[in-house]
């Protein structure tokens, strides 16, 4: 679990996690698209990510892809979240969301 | 050949030979899998059902068998009338040992265009891979909350 959070701790690393959200199974091409990040910087990051579960790799002919790996960050909710406590912070999130929207 | 819509990776303290009977085994996963069991002889052609409660929720055909290394079926969901529609979906569990632990890696992928069956799925598998990494490594499975929509 030390590598999860390690992994997470990290704005560039996060935001990596959040294209690949929005989009799953991106070539390291498809991921420096649009970034201010050097490409050795990516790779350094997605190995981090990769050592941490956080991501998975799969060989699609000769690309590499990279896809989000949400089982870690699911193992965490399941250590400190209560099975009743689910719905509640479903709906506080949510209203946290609108809220926020409409500062906007 | 498009490329996978999910790849999940999960590494459990146990053998190979351990996962692979917590996968096909139909008592054993009803125990972790929230309920769902699977019944099948796993032989390649065979069918594949996953039930809860007495009900089909997915068909199944196995495609590759190989124990305890691979395998593949294919996935349809039968309790809605618009998933029961769809083209087949394909799963795939590849085992490897890793250093004391196996790395579970689950493809899942060919989903027809606008699948109502992919959004329903996507939430499930973490939930399971958790579940099946719980009940290995402390003999416990996590709790089901029925909240949760899901019967991957």
């Amino acid at each position: 679990m030390d590598d999860v959070f390690k992994a997470l701790a990290d704005e560039s690393r996060r935001s990596l996690l959040d294209r690949l959200h929005a989009r799953n199974g991106q070539t390291l091409n498809d991921l420096c698209d649009g970034l201010d990040m050097s490409r050795q910087a990516v790779t350094k990051h997605l190995a981090i990510l990769e050592t941490a579960n956080l991501i998975a790799t799969l060989k699609h002919g000769r690309e590499k892809l990279h896809y989000l790996n949400p089982v870690p960050i699911h193992e965490i909710g399941e250590r400190w979240i209560k099975k009743f406590d689910r719905a509640k912070l479903v709906a506080l999130g949510e209203l946290k969301r609108q809220l926020e929207k409409r500062d906007e | 050949m498009s490329k996978p819509e999910f790849v999940y990776t999960t590494f459990i303290k146990t053998t190979p030979e351990k996962l692979w009977h917590a996968l096909t085994d139909k008592e054993f996963t009803e125990s972790y899998w929230f309920g769902c069991s699977l019944t099948s002889d796993w032989k390649v052609g065979s069918r594949m059902h996953m039930d809860r409660g007495g009900k089909v929720m997915n068909e199944c055909v196995i495609l590759e068998s190989d124990p305890p290394r691979r395998l593949s079926y294919s996935w349809l969901t039968v309790f809605d009338e618009e998933m029961k529609k769809e083209r087949p979906s394909r799963v795939t569990f590849v085992l490897e040992p890793s250093s004391g632990a196996v790395k579970l890696t689950v493809t899942h992928e060919g989903f027809a265009e606008g699948s109502k069956t992919l959004p329903s799925i996507s939430g499930g598998w973490p939930m399971v891979l958790s579940s099946l990494k719980s009940i290995l490594e402390t003999g416990q499975p996590l709790a089901f909350d029925k909240t949760c929509d899901a019967e991957a």
